[in-house]
């Protein structure tokens, strides 16, 4: 076999796996131990890879795989171990459209790990619905549906949803006021 | 309609800060255990006489 070696390929996909890993467990040494599992699990099972496919795709199923089948043998969850995704989202949004990255983070951390997961790959990395799929081995209507449950719980979490609402609110108190104003004065 | 535009601006905002907690967990770089372990498992399959 004088080919080129895929396992030669795996150190350019590390710095992708293990920011996958750490976005999804929010949990450094809990991603660094998944992301060695996972170096291990490709490199002796490299004769499944299907040569020019797409191995960040592979890596990351492995990688996804190795932390569902470690939550479900440590049956708790490992999230929020640095204690920080406990705090308190009372702060608003900025008003100038970005998000507070602190209460992103915690927001992100109240989804379920196949929410977010979802989110992840279609959200951050530009995987499309059908790779996310795949990666996550269910149908793409539950990606979808999982994306936009996702999003939707962000947008609530982060008061995302609340210039609308302002909207309403204010034009709905206005006319109390000014109800009340005219019966009360 | 405008509650298609507003969930449209919603999903981009958070987007992209998806993309930047997934970037600043690319920044922080590869631990060196990665790199060594790579290098382990070679070493251990020449040992085994793969790649002949």
């Amino acid at each position: 076999m004088s080919e080129v070696d895929p396992r030669d390929e795996l150190v350019e996909h590390l710095p992708a796996m293990r920011a996958f890993a750490i976005s999804l467990t929010r949990n450094g040494a809990v991603a660094d131990d998944m992301v060695q599992d996972t170096l291990v699990k490709a490199w002796t099972n490299m004769d499944s890879f299907n040569v020019g496919s797409n191995m960040r795709a592979w890596l990351f199923t492995i990688l996804r795989n190795t932390y569902y089948s470690s939550r479900r043998k440590s049956r708790r969850e490992v999230s929020d171990v640095d204690g920080v995704f406990t705090e308190n989202l009372a702060e608003k949004p900025a008003h100038d459209g970005h998000l507070q990255m602190t209460d992103f983070r915690a927001a992100l951390g109240k989804l379920k790990d196949e929410q977010r997961e979802a989110l992840l790959l279609v959200g951050a990395l530009g995987f499309s619905y059908e790779e996310a799929s795949e990666t996550t081995g269910v149908p793409v209507g539950t990606v979808k549906s999982r994306i936009n449950r996702a999003r939707k719980q962000l947008a609530e979490l982060m008061g995302l949803n609340e210039d609308e609402a302002m909207e309403m609110t204010d034009d709905a108190t206005m006319s109390v006021l000014s109800a009340s104003k005219v019966s009360s004065f | 309609m405008t509650d298609q535009r507003q969930s449209d601006r919603r999903d981009e905002v958070i987007d992209e800060s998806l993309r930047r907690v997934y970037e600043e967990a690319v920044e922080e770089g590869i631990p060196d255990r990665f790199k060594s372990l790579l290098e382990q498992l070679k070493q251990q399959d020449s040992d085994q006489g793969r790649g002949k």
